[in-house]
C-alpha cells in the first residue's frame, strides 16, 4: 500500500491562483510568527470587504453577506466595480446554492463526499463567508467528548468557587450559538453516536440546556452549524436517523473532467515531491494521466469513450490515492529507476490502491485489464507493467 | 440520439394568445379578426390560458394547428374511454411506414381546446396543411426513413402540432433527419430568453408563461404581450428558415377565412405563437392559393392512438421533447400550492419506497425549495429548485432515490387510452399487406408449414412469423423440423386465433409497420430484461427476425450486462447462446460483426472470472461448472475460427486458462481432469504430460474420492473417454495400479462416482476394457514397447493395410493415374 495522504488536504476543486493554497499540509495550529496557512477570512479579507462593500441585498441576521454574495464568494465573478473574486469552489453552482441558502433556512448542512472532494476548504470559506469566522471549529475523532460539543469545566475554578458561569468552558458550538455565528463540525461520522447525539437538542430546539447551573443558551439568530463527514469510509459512526433529519445534505462530487482531475493530481504531487525532496520527473504527467484515467474508468464503471461498463472495485480510488500512487511511484523512479516516471512504478501502487479485496476485486482488476487495458493503443508498457505485478 | 437535441431546439411556440387587436373580439367593438390564440404545445400554463381566453371570448368555432384529415376523429375525443395522452396517427394509406404523429397530452392547450369546444358543442376543426402533402412532403425528401414510432414523422413532413412545431420549425423531422437543417432555423424562445437574460429558454418559458398562475383580469391579455414580441421577431427573422411555414401558414389563413365566411367574427385559432402574426397578415386569397398549389399528394388515413407518458418525454426521443411531462401535469392538475402538492407526492412515493419521509421532510423540503428560487431570482420553485431541495431534504444528498422520483413522477408512467371505435392501425394494414405479399393467408385451423431459407419467399414467411412472436403474436409456433436437420429448414404451426387481431391492435403503440414495431418492441425488452440470457435470447431472436435496427441496442445492453455479471456461470451460459446466434447470422447473411465483438468480449470475461470461480465447489457446483467448462471450450472452438478484430487467439487464451485449471489444487479434481482431457483432444498437451498429471492425481497422496472425481472428468461422460483407455494403455495401467491400491475403507465411497463414469460407455467399450484388464500387466507390455510409435500403437506403420487405401484416397482427391508420383505426393502428405 502507498503511504496515505492526509485526505483532508486535497482539494481538488481549490483554485490553485489563491494565496491560501500555498502548503496546505501544514496544520494550523503553528505558534509563533507568521501563520503557514492563514484563515480564509484573513487570507481573502480584501474580496470578502469589496463583497460587503457592494452588497446590496438583504442579508439574515448577523450575515456578513447576502446570499448571493456568499454564492458569489465561492463560486466567482467580477463586482460591479471591476473587483475579481477568485473561484474558491470549481464545481456544479447547484451545490453551492443549495448549501447557501440552506444556511440561510436555518437547517444545518452536511457535506458528504469522499475524501478529497474539498469538504473542509468549503465549509471553511462558507463559515468565513457567513459569519466571518471560520474558527470555531470541532474536530471530530473517535475520541471526541461530549464537552467538545457542549461545554467542559475549569476545574480549579470549579473546585474553588463552585459551579457558575464563569467556571464553565464554553465549547465552539456554544460560542457560535451564543453569538448567532457558524460553528463548524469536522468528519461528523468519526464522533461516537453518543457524542454525534447531543447536537440534536441543539439543531432542533437550538437550545443548549446547562443543568448543573439551571440555566440554557439559547442560540442567536444567525447560529447555524456546518458538519463534513466521509461517506466511503469503514467503521464510522453512521448519523442516527434523528440526527440525520436535522441536516440538509449536499454531496460534494468528485471532480468532473479527467483534465481537472489530472491538474490537481499533478499539482499536489509537485508540492509533495518538493517537500520529500524527490528529484523532479521530466515526463510525469503522461503517467499520470494515466493514473487518472484507470480510477477515473474504475470508479465510475465506465470507460472514457463511455462504450464499455465495467465492474467498479470496493476500494474509494479517489483522487487523494490517485496522488499517492503517483508519488509512490516518482520515489520509485528517483531512487530505484532511471528517475523517470515509468509504467512500472505506478503498477504496483495501482494494484494495491484497487485491490483491497483480494478475491472481489482482483477479478474486477484482471478483468479490466485484460478487457479495456490490453487493446488500448500506447498502453502496451502499462499493460505488461500490471501482468507482472498481478501475475 | 439526435432528434433529442432538435425536439429542445423546436419545443416552443410561444404562447401568446393574440385576440385580434384587442377589441376585435366577441362582443368587443368591430367584427372582422378571428381571435388568434398563439400557444406552446404541451404547455400547461398556455393550457390554463386557452381555457379562460375560450371561456371568456365564446367563440362560435375553435380552429385548431393540425391536419384537417382528422375532423371527423375530433367527436372521439369526447369518449369515456379516450384518456390522454393520446397522439393523432396520419400515416400513408400503401406505405403504412410513412406516418406522422401529433401527441396530445391533458395539459396541451390543443387538447382543452379540443375538449372545450365537444363540451360547448362548438365545432372544432382542424386547419393546418392536410397530412396528405406534409407526408408526400417526406417522400420527395426520399430518405426512406419509414420505420419508427413517433420518430417516423415522414422526414421533413408533418409538423405535428403535438409535437412538431414547437418553435414553428413545422418540418420537423423524424430525429435525425433534417438535423443540419434544425440547427438554422430560429429558435424563438431562445431569442426572447436570451433577450430577457436567460441562458436557459425553458427557464424562462416557465418562470414567463408556465408559473403565472390564473391571473385574475383580462384573459386575452398574455396573448397579446407574446404576439407583441412574436411579431417583432419574424419582422426579424421572417420565417426563419422554415419554408414551409409559408405554405402551411397560407393554408391556415384560407380556412381561417372559410370559417369566418361561416361563422362571422365567432373564430378563435389556436395554434403555435410563432404562426400568429404570420396568420395576422393581410394576403390575397390569390397568393394563399397560389402557394399551394402543386403541392405532392400521398393518399392517407389518420387515427388516434394511445401515447405514453414516457414518449412525450424527450429522454426517449420521441419527438414530442417535453422532458417532464409528469411535472407540468402536475402543474396543470394541481388547484392551487402547486410545490406543496408536489413534495407531498414525492415524499408519497419515496414512503412506498420504504424510506422514512415525515411531514418534517416535506415541510423543510418546501422551505428550501422556496428559499432556493429566492436566491435564483425566480418568481416560484421550478422542477430545478423542487429536485435540488428533494436531493438535499429526503434523499440524503443522493441521486438514487432521485432517479426514482424522475422516473415516476417527473417523468411518469401514464398511459393513454382509445376508444375501441377508434379506427385501424396502421400496423394491421401492413400486416395483411405483408401477408398478402407472401401468401401467408391467416386461417383459424392449425397446419404446420415447413420453410426452406433457401428460398427468397420462405425467408421471409419466417422473418415475418419471427418478428410476430417478439410482437407477443403468436400466430406461429416453431416446431421441431421432421427430416432434416439443416440450419436452413424451418417448421412452423399456424394458427390464427380470433384474439390475435387485438394482439395486434396492442402492439400498434410499437410502430406503424411490422418490422417498425418488432424493432422498437426488441429494444424495449433488452432495455427491460433482468437476466444475461433473457437478453442473450432476445438477440438470438432479433437475428432469425432479422431486426438489424435492434441490434445494436441489444447488443449494447449484453455487453452492459456482461460486464456487471459477476457469476461466471450465467456469463458461460450466454455464450453458448451467443454463438449459436452467430452461426444463424452466417446462414442468414446478417451482419455479424458485432455480435462476434460481443461474444469475443464475454469469452475474455469467461477467461478472467473462471479460475477463481471454480475454488471451493462442492461436488453439484463441481458437475455444474464441468458443464459449462464443456459448453465454453465448444464456443471458444466455434468463436476461434473467426476472432473478432482486436481480440487476437481466443483459442490460445482459453487454453492457458485450462492449463491454470489443471494445476490448481483447489480446483474439484472433477473439473482439472476435464481440463486435462480437452487440453489432450486440441493436441495442447503431450500424452506424456497427460499420463504424468494422472499419475500425479493418482497417487496416494491424493484422497481417493477426488481422484475418483478426476478420472471421471478426464474419460467420464459421453466423451469417448472409454475409447482413450482402450487404446493408451498406460492410461488405464495408471487407473488400473490405483484402484487396486485403494484402501478398503476408502473404496466403497468411490465406486458410486467409478461406476457412473464407466456404466455412460458403451457395451462393446466396456468389454474391450474389461478384456484388456483381464489379461493384465503383461500384455500391456508388450504393445507399449520401445518404438516411436504413439503410445498404445505399433511403432511403425502396418504399410500393406495402408495401400489398401490409397486408390480410394487418390480417387477423392481427383489425382487420377496409378503414376508413382501421386503416391509419393500422398505418402509425403501422411508424413
Amino acid at each position: 500500500m502507498p503511504a496515505s495522504v492526509e485526505p483532508t488536504t486535497v482539494d481538488p476543486i481549490r483554485n490553485g491562483s489563491a494565496p491560501a493554497n500555498t502548503g496546505t499540509d501544514a496544520t494550523r495550529s503553528a505558534p509563533g510568527a507568521k501563520a503557514l496557512r492563514p484563515h480564509a477570512e484573513d487570507a481573502f479579507a480584501a474580496e470578502l470587504a469589496a463583497l460587503a462593500a457592494q452588497d446590496d441585498r438583504p442579508r439574515p441576521a448577523r450575515w456578513r453577506l447576502s446570499p448571493w454574495a456568499v454564492a458569489t464568494y465561492l463560486l466567482g465573478g467580477t463586482l460591479p466595480d471591476g473587483t475579481v473574486i477568485t473561484p474558491k469552489y470549481v464545481g456544479p453552482r447547484r451545490i453551492v446554492e443549495v448549501a447557501v441558502t440552506t444556511l440561510a433556512t436555518d437547517r444545518a448542512l452536511l457535506l458528504l463526499g469522499v475524501p478529497g472532494t474539498a469538504k473542509t476548504w468549503v465549509s471553511e470559506h462558507l463559515a468565513a463567508a457567513v459569519s466571518g469566522d471560520s474558527t470555531l471549529l470541532v474536530q471530530g475523532t473517535a475520541g471526541t467528548p461530549e464537552e467538545a460539543i457542549r461545554y467542559g469545566w475549569n476545574y480549579a475554578r470549579l473546585l474553588a468557587h463552585g459551579p457558575s458561569r464563569d467556571a464553565l468552558v464554553p465549547s465552539p458550538v456554544m460560542r457560535a450559538m451564543a453569538e448567532g455565528m457558524t460553528a463548524r463540525v469536522e468528519e461528523l461520522t468519526r464522533i461516537p453516536a453518543d457524542v454525534q447525539d447531543t447536537l440534536i437538542t441543539i439543531l432542533s430546539e437550538k437550545t443548549l440546556p446547562i443543568p448543573e447551573l439551571g440555566q440554557e443558551v439559547q442560540a442567536v439568530r444567525g447560529f447555524n452549524l456546518i458538519a463534513t463527514a466521509n461517506d466511503r469510509d469503514r467503521g464510522v459512526n453512521d448519523l442516527s436517523s434523528a440526527l440525520r433529519r436535522r441536516f440538509n445534505t449536499v454531496v460534494l462530487p468528485l471532480p468532473e473532467t479527467p483534465e481537472a482531475e489530472v491538474d490537481i493530481v499533478s499539482r499536489r504531487v509537485d508540492q509533495i515531491g518538493r517537500s520529500l525532496d524527490l528529484p523532479a520527473a521530466p515526463d510525469g504527467i503522461d503517467e499520470i494521466r494515466r493514473v487518472v484515467t484507470v480510477f477515473r474508468e474504475l470508479r465510475d464503471g465506465v470507460t472514457t469513450d463511455g462504450r464499455t461498463k465495467l465492474k467498479s472495485p470496493s476500494g474509494t480510488l479517489s483522487t487523494a490515492e490517485a496522488i499517492s500512487v503517483v508519488t509512490n511511484g516518482l520515489a520509485l523512479a528517483a531512487h530505484f529507476g532511471d528517475g523517470v516516471l515509468r509504467a512500472g512504478d505506478v503498477a504496483a501502487g495501482i494494484l494495491g490502491a484497487v485491490v483491497r479485496d483480494p478475491a472481489a476485486d482482483r477479478v474486477v482488476w484482471q478483468e479490466y485489464l485484460e478487457t479495456v487495458v490490453r487493446e488500448r493503443d500506447g498502453w502496451k508498457d502499462f499493460y505488461r507493467a500490471c501482468r507482472e505485478v498481478s501475475a | 440520439m439526435p432528434g433529442t437535441g432538435a425536439a429542445a431546439g423546436r419545443r416552443f411556440e410561444g404562447d401568446g394568445v393574440t385576440n385580434v387587436d384587442g377589441p376585435d373580439r366577441p362582443g368587443g367593438g368591430r367584427p372582422a379578426g378571428p381571435l388568434l390564440l398563439g400557444v406552446r404545445h404541451h404547455g400547461p400554463g398556455s393550457a390554463r390560458a386557452v381555457r379562460a381566453a375560450l371561456e371568456e371570448a365564446r367563440p362560435g368555432v375553435v380552429l385548431i394547428e393540425g391536419p384537417p384529415e382528422a375532423d371527423p376523429l375530433i367527436p372521439l375525443a369526447a369518449e369515456e374511454d379516450m384518456r390522454p395522452p393520446v397522439a393523432l396517427l396520419a400515416h400513408a394509406v400503401d406505405e403504412p411506414g410513412r406516418s406522422a404523429f401529433w401527441p396530445l397530452a391533458e395539459f396541451s392547450p390543443e387538447w382543452v381546446a379540443i375538449r372545450w369546444a365537444l363540451e360547448h358543442g362548438v365545432p372544432a376543426r382542424f386547419i393546418d396543411l392536410p397530412a396528405t402533402h406534409t407526408l408526400a412532403w417526406g417522400r420527395g425528401e426520399g430518405d426512406g426513413r419509414v420505420d419508427g414510432p413517433g420518430s417516423g414523422a415522414a422526414p421533413g413532413a408533418a409538423d405535428r402540432p403535438g409535437s412538431g412545431d414547437e418553435a414553428g420549425a413545422p418540418e420537423e423531422s423524424g430525429p435525425g433527419d433534417a438535423a443540419p437543417a434544425a440547427e438554422t432555423r430560429v429558435d424563438p424562445l431562445r431569442v426572447l430568453a436570451g433577450t430577457a437574460g436567460y441562458d436557459d429558454p425553458e427557464r424562462w418559458w416557465e418562470d414567463v408563461v408556465e408559473h403565472r398562475g390564473v391571473g385574475e383580469g383580462d384573459a386575452l391579455a398574455p396573448f397579446t404581450a407574446l404576439e407583441e414580441a412574436m411579431t417583432v421577431l419574424r419582422e426579424t427573422y421572417g420565417g426563419g428558415g422554415h419554408d414551409r411555414d409559408l405554405v402551411r401558414e397560407a393554408h391556415m389563413r384560407l380556412r381561417i377565412r372559410a370559417a369566418q365566411r361561416e361563422f362571422e367574427d365567432g373564430v378563435a385559432v389556436v395554434c403555435g405563437a410563432w404562426h400568429v402574426p404570420a396568420l395576422r397578415r393581410k394576403a390575397t386569397v390569390a397568393a394563399d392559393r397560389a402557394l399551394l398549389k402543386g403541392l405532392p399528394k400521398v393518399k392517407t388515413d389518420m387515427t388516434w392512438v394511445p401515447w405514453t407518458n414516457r414518449r412525450l418525454s424527450r429522454v426517449s426521443g420521441y419527438g414530442a421533447g417535453i422532458d417532464s411531462p409528469g411535472w407540468y401535469g402536475h402543474l396543470f392538475g394541481a388547484p392551487d400550492r402547486p410545490v406543496e402538492r408536489w413534495m407531498t407526492k414525492v415524499a408519497g412515493l419515496l414512503r412506498d419506497e420504504d424510506r422514512i419521509v415525515s411531514s418534517a421532510h416535506v415541510i423543510e423540503a418546501v422551505r428550501l425549495a422556496g428559499a432556493l428560487a429566492a436566491v435564483r431570482g425566480r418568481p416560484l420553485p421550478g422542477l430545478g429548485e423542487t429536485t435540488d431541495a428533494v436531493r438535499a431534504v429526503m434523499c440524503e444528498g443522493s441521486d438514487v432515490p432521485l432517479a426514482l422520483v424522475h422516473d415516476r413522477l417527473v417523468v411518469g408512467d401514464v398511459l393513454g387510452e382509445v376508444p375501441a371505435t377508434a379506427p385501424a392501425v396502421p400496423l394491421q394494414r401492413d400486416l395483411a399487406r405483408i401477408q398478402r405479399r407472401l401468401r401467408l393467408k391467416p386461417e383459424a385451423a392449425e397446419r404446420e408449414l415447413e420453410l426452406d431459407l433457401r428460398k427468397e419467399t420462405d425467408a421471409g414467411r419466417s422473418r415475418l412469423l419471427h418478428r410476430l412472436r417478439l410482437l407477443g403474436i403468436a400466430w406461429g409456433e416453431p416446431a421441431a423440423s421432421r427430416g432434416s436437420t439443416g440450419t436452413f429448414r424451418e417448421t412452423w404451426r399456424l394458427r390464427w386465433e380470433p384474439e390475435l387481431s387485438v394482439r395486434v391492435a396492442e402492439a400498434g403503440v410499437w410502430g406503424t409497420t411490422v418490422l417498425a414495431a418488432a424493432t422498437a418492441r426488441a429494444e424495449a425488452d433488452a432495455a427491460a430484461a433482468q437476466a444475461l440470457a433473457d437478453v442473450t435470447g432476445l438477440a438470438e431472436r432479433c437475428l432469425l427476425a432479422e431486426l438489424s435496427d435492434a441490434l445494436p441496442t441489444v447488443m449494447r445492453t449484453l455487453a452492459d450486462r456482461a460486464a456487471l455479471d459477476t457469476d461466471v456461470g450465467h456469463l458461460a451460459q450466454a455464450l453458448p447462446a451467443l454463438v449459436r446466434s452467430l452461426r444463424y447470422g452466417d446462414v442468414r447473411g446478417t451482419d455479424t460483426a458485432a455480435l462476434a465483438e460481443v461474444a469475443a468480449g464475454l469469452a475474455e470475461r469467461v477467461f478472467v472470472g473462471l479460475p477463481p470461480a471454480c475454488a471451493g465447489l462442492d461436488a453439484d457446483a463441481a458437475e455444474e461448472m464441468r458443464r459449462h467448462l464443456d459448453a465454453v471450450h465448444g464456443a471458444v472452438g466455434l468463436l476461434g475460427d473467426a476472432p473478432a478484430p482486436g481480440h487476437g487467439s481466443l483459442r490460445a487464451r482459453w487454453q492457458s486458462v485450462l492449463r491454470t485449471l489443471t494445476a490448481r489444487d483447489t480446483v474439484p479434481g472433477v473439473i482439472r481432469g476435464r481440463s486435462v482431457r480437452l487440453l489432450l483432444d486440441d493436441g495442447e498437451l503431450a500424452q506424456d504430460e497427460a499420463a504424468r498429471l494422472m499419475g500425479l492425481v493418482l497417487s496416494p497422496g491424493t484422497p481417493p474420492a477426488d481422484a475418483a472425481a478426476w478420472i471421471e472428468g478426464f474419460v467420464g461422460g459421453g466423451s469417448g473417454g472409454g475409447m482413450l483407455l482402450v487404446h493408451d494403455e498406460r492410461l488405464l495401467g495408471l487407473v488400473d495400479a490405483w484402484l487396486t491400491g485403494v484402501p478398503a475403507e476408502a473404496f466403497t465411497d468411490v465406486l458410486p462416482l467409478l461406476r457412473r463414469t464407466f456404466s455412460a460407455y458403451e457395451p462393446g467399450v466396456r468389454r474391450t476394457l474389461g478384456e484388456l484388464v483381464r489379461r493384465g500387466p503383461g500384455a500391456r507390455g508388450s504393445t507399449t514397447t520401445a518404438g516411436s510409435g504413439i503410445p498404445g500403437f505399433a511403432p511403425d506403420l502396418d504399410t500393406a493395410r495402408a495401400d489398401a487405401v490409397l486408390p480410394v484416397v487418390r480417387l477423392l482427391l481427383g489425382l487420377g493415374g496409378d503414376d508413382g508420383e501421386a503416391r509419393a505426393d500422398l505418402a509425403r502428405a501422411a508424413r
